[in-house]
């Protein structure tokens, strides 16, 4: 609108206020504001005085209070002893936790199928079309009491295990499948870290994963070399062999060093002992959000190859690039840009879908804080607003990073 | 080509080539299966990985549907009646089908009230979804909330009758005044709405009667909204929160486009805590919290506390689309408003929305398939919609304790239906406003 | 041109601009201008792409605001007031080089909008009024289609119809024919010839040098946001002075 800098002629008058473009978006601002604040004002009273009314308040000592509950699924130390604040940060942590294990699955299904999907291929195309389909039309929480029913119904119980005869074997002799979970086999060092306990095993695998940071940057230079030379020289060397045992070798190498070993879970009296116990809930709530949003990913993915136009193949076809050239240096890096701030979006909702966990007794941040705690205390208030202070965190973080990367993409034009 | 003589240079063709079919190794359904299945090694072996895949599924799913008792009492004699085969007791949908449609405590004899709620939504919706059908069918889909409340909660028909009458008041009113001032008319429009409503009350329906006849005490048995269950909750849900945050979202997604800042950052700071928050956790407010925002001793609710939160909730999504096609409206369409001298309601109203509402539908129809789907959580809250009738009251209850295969599959079928329904309308609409060049 | 003498310039001034400048951000898009349009002229201004001709246009409708200097349109004061806006865009017409038809309203509705909710003009009257002007631009029967089912040529028509329609005393054409395939062209500057006759007061940024040697009496040659030459057509394309306007000239005359 037109704001001049020349002095206006004649006197201020209260109709400026709406028909000066000077005033008037102010004015209009203030209004809202003073309309925004009587609401809130309103309400808060409200709130105020429905507290009076109960003889509540709000207050958050209740945090420091022991819990009282017990968790099965944890990643840290937790006891019915200890306080209610631990408790919420267990369950942050296990959402966590699934959170990312569905991401990474999620990712794997949505890629497989979405490329799956623009296959020559008519059956596979069809049948993918069909996943996409049946998983995204059907409410995710059906998927989460549908998978869950597979893991504790179909599944046998321990005792199955149990006799010569047995109804049910372990697949492979080392793992167990059962209703309460699946038993896997669990790694242990035996050499050098052997007889010392849990903290001195993490810090082998922390090792190994500087092994595996090492490897990753051994083979950027291998193929930062061949580049060089390449542009030297017009020939690029082949790579991939000495790729390979830049990644295997040196972890072989350190896992027989620190004699890498698994103790396979056992039937012990009603129960399976050792290993790892991945508990039925986690098991239903992470496969049930891969799936599910695996069918999302899918989508995106395939809309994102099919965004690079086909003139961009028939350009690098009639430049004489190979096929598999024009993948990976034409149609790859664009569709890139389409596809990863969806796939992004994608996993923020995956971690907010993972509160639907509460459904399966997956003890997640919304079932411990939001659920458990929540009943026991009666603070209402406090809990919910704790809870979604945390989901707020993780999905503004997540909207930050897609912010970073879209500026970071942008594509360069006048 | 055979007449030319390699020595002519000019040419003149005075016969056409007749069309000829091609060579028969370049079409056929043998052609097909070689393209289309059996291209290349790699190829052939995903064939066959998908036949073997099918085939497992298949094995497993068909002898369940096809052998199912769809005739029994209870699982035991469901179980009797399979005799150790394979088989789905599909018996518990046809003996709960009440149950799972309509909840467990809605009177049986009144079905017949949502029944026809329902039948009516599709007349309703059809000028919304289709714009070939005529204009004038919009009266009737400007009626059906008055018509639905009032089959499905019942009461004195005097309720429905005195907000229609406000409605149509403040309608009335707007449309006197909107040439003269978009704000005047709104908020004259309002006024005369909030007096007919104020009016009403203060009448009552029995007041009503008496003076002017027994029609208006006349009602439909009432039913209290805690009755109501079933898959009829996730539909009521749904269509209420959908149509709802419509026009909500349409006033965040300007908001968030607003040139003055206060509003616009009020906008963004309400869209981004929502979209930041699981549904869940808001459904937790409606539950537990939100009854301590109203005054003391207004007992709102819980459904109308429940619709309250999901329809913020979709808001926020809807306003998100909006404003992407807001965004993609060129800017010489607010320019050529401007210079015929509309102002900004008028050229919002006349210019802008319809054009950027047009462009939304399909994201608009996704996140009201997402809603729809969504519903379903209510179960968290200890509501009994469809999810949380089979969790609830069937799978506890002795008869049908364990039948859980054939329950969720119903739930995932009627909800497939319903949302495949709806996304194949929003492919065919994009794919007709891609060609409409009006 | 003996046609150009039939056509009346009054003594009455339509747009009067003084002495005014506009930024974007720091940059000087306008510089000091200074303008005077009586009514009944028609002026072409033209000039190289980034001259700020159009911006000049957009400004005296206020669609881009100026930051220093004054516009003054039939007396009234482009100030920050809105009802001087309001009261300045109705009296304008504007032409659009996209022409920025409303796809969505049929040819009719496109005409009778502003009319019908600016100048509250009932709609029987405004489609009356519609009509006249759909058949002085030449397409009445294509009143009930929409933009997108026209030609190019049809479209800016409408656009010129859907202005007429405002009854404006001062028509703006912002390059109406640069967006246009070469054998449309003609169709859309025979009507603005037309309207010329009639004696409209007009302002048009355009590289349609034929149409300023048979329509204009006043041509601008604008460059790096300043006005370098004004001449009468005659003088300006046989005798321009400038050497800025002499190497503009005989790049796009050279051909």
């Amino acid at each position: 609108m037109t704001i001049m800098t020349d002095p206006p002629k004649g006197a201020f008058r209260l109709s400026m206020l709406l028909n000066d473009t000077r005033y008037r978006s102010l004015t209009l601002q203030v209004i809202a504001a003073i309309v925004l604040a009587l609401a809130i004002f309103y309400l808060a009273n409200n709130v105020v005085s429905n507290l009076t009314r109960l003889g509540l308040n709000i207050n958050f000592a209740f945090l420091g209070a022991p819990a009282g509950y017990d968790i099965n699924q944890r990643l840290i130390e937790y006891t019915s002893q200890s306080t209610n604040l631990r408790a919420a940060f267990v369950g942050i942590l296990n959402t966590l936790l699934v959170a990312f294990l569905a991401c990474i699955m999620a990712t794997i299904f949505g890629v497989l199928a979405g490329v799956l999907r623009l296959s020559n291929n008519w059956l596979v195309s069809k049948l993918m079309a069909f996943y996409v389909e049946i998983f995204r039309n059907i409410p995710v929480l059906i998927w989460i009491l549908i998978i869950f029913g597979i893991m504790t119904v179909v599944l046998p119980g321990p005792r199955a295990f149990r006799g010569e005869d047995a109804e049910a074997s372990m697949f492979l002799g080392i793992s167990a499948f059962t209703n309460r979970g699946v038993y896997l086999p669990g790694p242990e060092f035996s050499r050098i870290f052997g007889e010392t306990g849990i903290l001195s095993a993490g810090i082998g695998w922390l090792v190994a994963l500087a092994v595996l940071v090492g490897s990753f940057f051994g083979a950027r230079t291998v193929n930062k070399r061949a580049t060089r030379i390449q542009e030297a020289t017009g020939v690029r060397p082949a790579t991939m062999l000495t790729n390979l045992a830049i990644w295997f070798l040196p972890i072989i190498a350190f896992f027989i060093i620190t004699g890498l070993s698994f103790e396979i879970p056992e039937l012990k009296g009603f129960n399976f002992k050792g290993g790892i116990k991945v508990g039925a809930p986690l098991i239903a709530i992470w496969f049930a959000l891969s799936i599910y949003t695996g069918a999302f990913i899918a989508e995106n993915v395939r809309a994102g190859i099919q965004a690079v136009s086909k003139g961009q193949t028939e350009a690098a076809g009639a430049l004489g690039i190979r096929p598999g050239r024009i993948m990976s240096l034409i149609v790859l890096p664009q569709a890139m840009r389409v596809i990863i701030p969806p796939l992004i979006s994608q996993y923020l909702n995956i971690t907010k879908n993972s509160s639907l966990a509460i459904l399966v007794g997956y003890a997640d941040v919304t079932a411990t804080l939001g659920g458990i705690t929540l009943n026991q205390t009666g603070r209402a208030i406090e809990c919910i607003v704790l809870l979604m202070l945390f989901y707020l965190i993780i999905s503004l973080s997540i909207s930050a990073v897609v912010n970073v990367y879209n500026n970071t993409i942008k594509l360069k034009e006048r | 080509m055979s007449d030319v003589s390699a020595n002519a240079v000019g040419f003149v063709r005075t016969e056409t080539v007749p069309q000829s079919a091609p060579p028969s190794n370049a079409a056929g359904p043998a052609k097909w299966v070689k393209d289309n299945l059996f291209a290349g090694v790699g190829n052939s072996i995903l064939t066959i990985l998908a036949f073997i895949a099918i085939y497992l599924i298949l094995a497993k799913i068909m002898p369940w549907i096809l052998n199912g008792v769809w005739d029994a009492p209870t699982l035991s004699a469901c179980r009797e009646v399979l005799d150790g085969a394979t088989g789905g007791c599909f018996a518990v949908i046809s003996e709960r089908w009440n149950q799972l449609l309509f909840g467990f405590k809605y009177p049986s004899d009144l079905y017949w009230r949502p029944a026809l709620a329902f039948a009516m939504l599709f007349l309703a919706a059809a000028p919304v979804l289709f714009f070939d059908l005529p204009r004038k069918l919009l009266v009737f889909t400007g009626l059906y909330p008055f018509i639905a409340f009032w089959l499905i909660w019942g009461g004195p028909v005097y309720y429905p009758i005195m907000a229609l009458v406000g409605f149509v008041v403040a309608f009335k009113v707007f449309e006197r005044l909107e040439k003269q001032n978009f704000a005047l008319a709104l908020g004259a429009g309002v006024l005369g709405a909030a007096i007919v409503w104020y009016l009403g009350t203060m009448i009552g329906p029995d007041d009503a009667a008496r003076k002017a006849g027994s029609l208006f005490a006349a009602g439909l048995e009432p039913v209290p909204s805690r009755d109501l269950g079933g898959f009829m909750l996730n539909m009521m849900l749904g269509v209420t929160c959908v149509s709802l945050s419509l026009p909500l979202g349409i006033a965040l997604a300007l908001g968030r486009q607003s040139s003055m800042p206060f509003i616009k950052y009020i906008c963004v700071i309400f869209i981004e805590f929502i979209r930041g928050v699981p549904l869940i956790t808001l459904l937790f407010v409606a539950s537990v919290m939100l009854s301590y925002f109203f005054p003391p001793g207004t007992g709102v609710d819980l459904f109308i506390r429940v619709v309250i939160m999901i329809t913020l909730f979709s808001a926020a999504y809807i306003a998100e689309v909006i404003r992407g096609g807001l965004a993609a409206l060129p800017k010489g369409q607010y320019e050529a408003a401007d210079s015929l001298g509309l102002n900004y309601a008028q050229a919002t109203r006349l210019i802008i929305l319809p054009q950027a509402l047009k462009i939304s539908i399909p994201g608009i129809v996704n996140i009201a398939v997402g809603l729809f789907k969504d519903t379903t959580l209510v179960s968290v809250i200890s509501m009994f919609d469809i999810v949380g009738m089979i969790r609830g009251p069937i799978l506890a209850s002795t008869d049908w304790n364990g039948v859980y295969w054939e329950l969720f599959s119903f739930a995932a079928v009627l909800f497939f239906v319903v949302c495949y329904g709806i996304s194949q309308y929003s492919q065919w609409l994009e794919r007709r406003l891609a060609t409409d060049h009006r | 041109m003996a046609e150009q003498a039939k056509m009346q310039v009054s003594d009455e001034v339509a747009i009067s601009i003084q002495n005014m400048n506009k930024w974007y951000g720091t940059f000087h898009v306008l510089r000091d201008i200074d303008l005077t349009v009586q009514r009944g002229e028609r002026i072409v201004i033209c000039g190289p792409s980034g001259s700020g001709k159009s911006t000049l246009i957009r400004c005296i409708n206020a669609l881009e605001e100026h930051q220093k200097g004054s516009i003054e349109v039939d007396g009234t004061l482009l100030s920050s007031d809105l009802k001087n806006i309001d009261k300045i865009r109705s009296e304008v017409g504007m032409c659009f080089q996209h022409f920025n038809l409303f796809p969505h309203l049929s040819i009719l509705e496109n005409l009778t909008l502003a009319p019908i909710w600016v100048r509250k003009t009932p709609k029987k009257e405004a489609e009356e009024l519609a009509m006249h002007y759909l058949e002085k631009v030449k397409i009445p029967d294509q009143a009930n289609k929409y933009p997108g089912q026209l030609s190019g040529g049809q479209q800016q028509r409408v656009a010129i119809a859907r202005s007429l329609c405002m009854q404006p005393r001062i028509m703006l054409f912002d390059e109406p024919t640069s967006a246009l395939d070469p054998e449309m062209i003609k169709e859309v500057l025979d009507t603005m010839i037309e309207l010329a006759e009639e004696g409209m007061t007009m302002l048009c940024d355009t590289h349609e040098m034929g149409f300023a040697r048979q329509v204009a009496n006043r041509v601008i040659f604008m460059d790096e946001g300043q006005i370098v030459e004004q001449n009468e057509p005659e003088e300006f394309f046989n005798n321009p002075q400038s050497p800025r306007t002499q190497l503009f000239l005989s790049q796009i005359l050279g051909h």
